[in-house]
């Protein structure tokens, strides 16, 4: 027997992991720069699949990095950036320290940059990689871009997020690409479908923020600058697409004013978002081609129906509010509403004082929606509608243009609900989505009606769930019925025994099918091995706390419209 | 005079001033100018000699000044003039006598009245040399309110006067200075050679860089212009991306449906609970309009984590178990094709008033008989449910066993240390009589042994009852089983440890043998092999198969698990079921392996007793939870298909009594009936 003895963990898993601390050292890093490193890469901790192997018997708790990935970052160019940036800043300490005003000039003059974009491109081999990666980067910079200039990140950063956010709302607009927004109580959500993918952002509200203590800007301020980059790019080959002009600008009217308008104006103009935007080439307008539907391979004709029929759908919805002209009062949030309103088609504007941009004035006649957030409003017009802001939001969820009499100005607002639930089957649905998909289909609210039906509806579910829960009590009760009787038969020979003709019980065949089938269920779950036993265990507790949970919300809504029912009544009497 | 003091100004006033401001110095000129003609009188030139320390303003008023009061003259000089303050004069005029000053005795008061009652009073002005008041005339006046305005004193000087170069283009024929160039405006200066030296190294060793050519590319352009899929990284495929944020729900709207809002108690709960643990990391809110809805507090604490998130967290690819539920139960053949098999409960054999520990059924099939701890031994018919018989006994009855000859008609009881052999005296009244002839007609060996157990025959009134023999053990006995062919019988009497836990009976010679010399553990059950010479010992873990006529240890069965409780024997021979009181029924394939080969857990609690069917291909498992489970167990011929069990039925009926439930379960002989006997002291047939 030759050969030498194999050691322990010098093959297999255990070599193809490093810890984080050996990671840095093989990179000799300080671990600040080997954080950056790491989100600049896009590297990340792997779990191992025995973690205890990799750990070498160890269990202490260690983050591991492939070192695939590790020695990937050995040749990271922008390694040595980092080296150069750290020697400038000693020697600009020093040159400081010797008041060498010059020297500290010309090295100034000199400091190293880097650039992000080779990092990007091997990120995001594909345009479409990178579309799909963009949510948190929309998030960051919106965020970023609402910070105030206090020092907590570069003025130029936060310029730069604004700059990119508003070229971003900018394409959404001329694409029309928003599908969904969402009011949430952290800020307004946004949805928008950009070359196939679902892209969501959200956008926190426009107050003040209260920086916390325990938050590391650094590392927010690391991500936000390989964001930058990202969006950048990609709104750089988004306007390309559209055969928009980058940098955007706002569309040329005839106007010879604008000829002279400055440069910052004109990105206040932008940003206002009221203006459409300059094309690269003059386009015609309303270019959409009918397009050629082949059914794709492998593909029915039912299927192809269903998406042609969704593909129809969602042009109507693009158009939601073409041809409606919205006027918003100074207390709604006007970047937002304005935003929605023109990704639909709608025009908007506001008073002249409150931002540049305003297209109307609050005197035009042609107005039909005009948005206010508060209980009355002094003046009213005739011929327009006054609503409350939600209805914007709800009509975009909603597909449709929904009745506006429920966002009157002082009336109570229906819940607003998230676009983003789809309730699968057995999930709790709200009575205000279910009247939303009748809506969408066409038909007629039939409001208090309908609800008492649903709720009866509901109340039936509830007592069938209640009965199988019975039957085993119920055979229970029939055993101990039959017990009594035959203790009573055989005590009391002496009872006069009587005959009395039997009744044709009705058998419900249904029911006894059924009662077959559970119990051939029951009775094969017996002979289930173990593990399989395990796992259906697990997966029948997690549905059925599924149903325990829609069923809680079912009886706190049920609960809380008994509770309201009797005020409703009052009401309608009053009136 | 005039052309004197002339000169004389205009030397001082250069030379007070630095060359660089020559505006400045004619426009001065011109001032001073006009000032000279004013002054001219009683200038002289220590005053002058004074002008030069002063700046060009100042020299002029104190000029004016000191002109309007010729009369007194302070000759002191330009000193701090509190230095004087305690002595009666304040400095000496020309001549070198003293000055006094001048009487003061205003008092705030008089002050007051000045200033209210004297018109000129705010042009009165006191002189610091003399303390005397001086009224200022209306072109001094004039004059300071110029100059306070930032005005040229003179009112006539034009300030926009065209600019005369003093140095021109123009070579002028006397040169202002005469003094030939140094040298060292005709040498390269040393100390810059040394500084360009400097640098120049530097720059040729590196350490200065030139100045960085400015980036040319814009800051964002086509990135992906020249896409190529193909170069996608190996490292790409091992990428793990990370998951998208969770979209909100309803309970995170600004205005949710009422069910989402949190009651008080849930709101407590969720404030109890630790910040990871919570289900959501918000109170969900409902606020009347959108104007109320305040900032989020923690917005950037989310993405700060969304970001830690990212870049710290471990990521492993896991395969979701996307099984559906109704996969995983195993496709069992329905039980409606495996009939016929009890289903329903249809008799119940009521009369003893303790629990039934043990029942047996005729070979015939037509006679039932149970025993019970209330001392009695039941015998009923079991189409009709009634009770034919009772027979006494001395003690709680452990075991029945009818003898399954059908051409003998014999019961063994087994109660304390006792086993009693009962002719019922049902049925054919040959086989009875037949029966009765074979014990008595037993005679006494001529070597009388001496024998574990003491056989008697029983007499008088036991005899009358149907008590054919009495057999003492030294031990109390457990159980009785009949060898197939009804000659040999064997008894249990468990003592773990002791070397007599079997005995085996043979009733037509009268004798008695301990087939083991020593027995492992505590032996539960014992069983005959129905064909072959085989005898079945179950101890608490194991089961034991002996061949009697080789008499040795052909085979132990590993039960898996803590106590075997009972045990059956397949009609056929190979298969074995165990039940145990860890709910567990084994199945022994013989052929197959000495483990089991399935073992089901169907049952709630301990298992009591288990029986194979005779002909069909049942078999049945009574339970503590007073249920009887009945499975089909098909075996078949075939050696190499795997015996098919499928539970088909769930019986229940017996109600649970001092937490027991079935106690024995058997089947009919010939139907497919199984009869159960439970510890509220029935027997129930389903059929």
């Amino acid at each position: 027997m030759g050969g030498l003895q194999k050691k322990k963990y010098e093959s297999g898993s255990a070599t193809n992991y490093i810890s984080r601390n050996k990671a840095r050292k093989k990179l000799s890093l300080s671990l600040a720069d080997f954080r950056r490193l790491c989100i600049l890469k896009g590297i990340y901790p792997h779990e191992p699949k025995h973690k205890k192997k990799v750990n070498k018997g160890s269990t202490a708790p260690r983050t591991f990095y492939l070192l695939k990935d590790i020695r990937f970052l050995l040749h990271e160019p922008i390694v040595g950036k980092f080296r150069e940036y750290k020697i400038f800043v000693r020697k600009l300490r020093k040159a400081y320290g010797k008041a060498e005003w010059s020297g500290v000039q010309r090295m100034k003059e000199n400091k190293p940059a880097y650039k992000l974009d080779h990092i990007i491109k091997e990120r995001y081999p594909t345009f479409i990689d990178a579309v799909r990666d963009v949510d948190d980067a929309l998030s960051m910079c919106f965020l970023f871009s609402t910070f105030a200039r206090t020092g907590k990140c570069h003025v130029q950063t936060i310029q730069l997020c604004r700059r990119l956010g508003v070229e971003w709302m900018n394409y959404i607009i001329t694409s029309r690409s928003l599908r969904k927004v969402f009011l949430s109580i952290k800020g307004i959500y946004y949805q928008a479908e950009v070359l196939g993918q679902t892209i969501t952002w959200i956008i926190p509200y426009q107050f003040a923020h209260d920086h916390p203590t325990d938050v590391d800007y650094r590392v927010m301020a690391t991500f936000t600058e390989l964001y930058t980059t990202l969006l950048g790019f990609v709104n750089f080959r988004l306007y390309q697409t559209l055969n928009l002009v980058y940098p955007p600008k706002v569309k040329h009217t005839k106007c010879a004013s604008i000829k002279y308008m400055d440069l910052h104006i004109s990105y206040q103009k932008l940003a206002a978002l009221s203006a459409s935007l300059a094309r690269t080439v003059p386009s015609v307008e309303d270019e959409e081609a009918e397009l050629d539907h082949f059914p794709a391979e492998g593909e029915d004709l039912e299927k192809m129906e269903t998406r042609e029929k969704m593909e129809l759908e969602q042009n109507k919805q693009k158009k939601l509010f073409e041809g409606l002209k919205f006027f918003l009062n100074r207390e709604v949030p006007r970047e937002s509403l304005a935003f929605v309103i023109r990704c639909f088609g709608g025009e908007v504007s506001w008073d002249k004082s409150l931002c540049i941009g305003s297209t109307y004035d609050e005197t035009d006649e042609t107005i039909t929606h005009h948005i206010v957030d508060r209980p009355t409003i002094d003046k009213q017009y005739i011929n327009r509608y006054y609503i409350q802001p939600q209805w914007v939001y709800d009509c975009v969820n909603g597909k449709i243009l929904l009745p506006v009499e429920e966002y009157f100005l002082g009336v109570t607002l229906p819940p607003h609900l998230s676009p983003f639930v789809e309730e699968s089957e057995g999930d709790y649905v709200p009575p205000e989505k279910l009247k939303l998909l009748a809506l969408q289909k066409g038909e007629k609210p039939q409001a208090e009606e309908d609800e008492e039906e649903e709720e009866e509806e509901e109340d039936d579910e509830d007592d069938e769930e209640e009965d199988d829960q019975s039957e085993d009590e119920d055979e229970a009760e029939d055993e101990a019925s039959l017990a009594e009787m035959e203790e009573k038969r055989a005590q009391g020979k002496s009872l006069s025994v009587k005959v009395t003709p039997g009744k044709v019980k009705p058998e419900n065949r249904m029911r006894t099918e059924q009662e077959e089938k559970a119990e051939e269920k029951r009775l094969a779950i017996m002979m289930m091995k173990k593990r399989e036993k395990y796992l259906y265990d697990k997966i029948m507790f997690g549905k059925k706390r599924h149903v325990r949970e829609a069923n809680k919300l079912a009886a706190k809504r049920k609960a809380h419209d008994d509770a309201n029912k009797p005020d409703k009544k009052k009401k309608k009497k009053k009136c | 005079i005039l052309d004197n003091t002339e000169y004389l100004y205009k030397m001082c006033v250069f030379e007070s001033f630095p060359i660089q401001s020559r505006q400045k110095q004619k426009k001065l000129l011109h001032t001073g100018m006009s000032k000279f003609t004013l002054i001219l009188t009683s200038l002289n030139l220590q005053v002058l000699d004074k002008c030069k320390i002063f700046s060009s303003v100042s020299l002029l008023v104190f000029i004016t000044f000191s002109v309007r009061s010729q009369d007194i003259r302070n000759t002191v000089g330009n000193i701090p003039m509190e230095w004087y303050k305690d002595y009666p004069h304040i400095g000496y005029d020309l001549d070198g006598k003293k000055l006094f000053k001048p009487i003061r005795n205003k008092d705030e008061l008089d002050e007051f009245l000045d200033k209210m009652e004297n018109p000129d009073y705010w042009r009165t002005v006191q002189d610091k040399m003399t303390g005397a008041d001086i009224r200022l005339s209306d072109e001094q006046v004039d004059l300071v309110h110029r100059l306070q305005q930032g005005k040229f004193g003179d009112v006539n000087f034009n300030e926009y006067e065209p600019a005369i170069d003093f140095f021109s283009n123009e070579v002028m024929i006397h040169p202002v200075t005469n003094r030939p160039q140094d040298k060292r405006s005709f040498i390269p200066s040393l100390i810059e050679k040394e500084k360009v030296g400097k640098l120049v190294h530097a720059i040729k060793m590196g350490w200065i860089k030139p100045r960085r050519p400015k980036e040319t590319t814009p800051q964002y352009y086509d990135l992906w212009a020249k896409e190529d899929p193909n170069s996608i990284l190996g490292r790409h495929k091992m990428h793990v991306p990370a998951p998208k944020m969770k979209l909100p729900g309803h309970e995170e709207s600004y205005n949710p449906p009422p069910e989402y809002l949190m009651s008080e108690e849930e709101r407590l709960a969720w404030e109890q609970q630790d910040p990871e643990d919570r289900k959501l990391s918000f109170l969900p809110q409902k606020f009347a309009c959108l104007r109320a809805v305040p900032a989020y507090s923690r917005f950037i604490h989310e993405r700060f984590e969304r970001c830690l998130d990212l870049y710290l967290c471990p990521r492993q690819r896991k395969m979701r178990v996307n099984v559906n539920p109704e996969d995983l139960i195993p496709k069992l053949p329905k039980p409606k094709d495996l009939q016929p098999f009890p289903t329903t409960q249809s008799l119940v054999y009521r009369g003893h008033s303790s629990l039934v520990r043990s029942i047996s059924v005729s070979p015939s099939g037509q006679w039932l008989v149970s025993g019970s701890d209330d001392c009695t031994v039941r015998f009923w018919e079991v189409s009709t449910a009634r009770c034919l018989k009772t027979v006494e006994v001395g003690g709680a009855v452990k075991g029945v066993a009818w003898n399954p000859n059908p051409s003998i008609c014999l019961v063994a009881v087994s109660y304390d240390d006792t086993v009693v052999l009962l002719n019922p005296g049902l049925g054919d009244r040959l086989v009875c009589t037949a029966s009765d002839q074979l014990i008595s007609s037993y005679e006494e060996p001529e070597e009388v042994k001496d024998q574990l157990v003491q056989w008697a025959v029983a007499e008088g009134e036991g005899h009358e009852q149907g008590h054919r023999l009495i057999l003492k053990h030294p031990k109390a006995v457990r159980q009785v089983t009949w060898h197939g062919k009804g000659d040999y019988l064997a008894c249990v009497m468990p003592d773990n440890g002791s070397s007599l836990q079997v005995v085996i009976h043979q009733v037509s010679k009268r004798r008695t043998q301990n087939p083991f010399r020593k027995n492992k553990g505590l032996v539960q059950c014992v069983s005959f092999h129905p064909i072959r010479p085989y005898f079945f010992v179950a101890t608490q873990r194991y089961v034991r198969v002996y061949n009697l006529i080789k008499q040795e240890l052909t085979k132990k069965l590993m039960a898996n698990c803590k106590w075997i409780s009972s045990m059956a024997i397949h009609p056929g021979g190979d298969n074995v079921i165990c039940g145990s009181y860890d709910c567990r029924l084994a199945w022994f394939d013989l052929d197959l392996s000495t483990k089991p080969y399935k073992v089901l857990r169907h049952h709630k609690k301990a298992l009591r007793s288990v029986a194979y069917h005779r002909h069909y291909p049942l078999f049945a498992s009574g339970s503590d939870d007073g249920s009887v489970i009945v499975c089909h167990g098909m075996v078949y011929n075939d050696l190499l298909q795997n015996p098919l069990i499928v539970p088909v039925k769930v019986l229940k009926g017996h109600t649970i009594t001092h937490d027991l439930g079935v106690l024995d379960v058997t089947f009919h002989p010939t139907q497919p009936w199984v009869f159960s006997s439970g510890s509220d002291g029935t027997v129930r047939l389903f059929t």
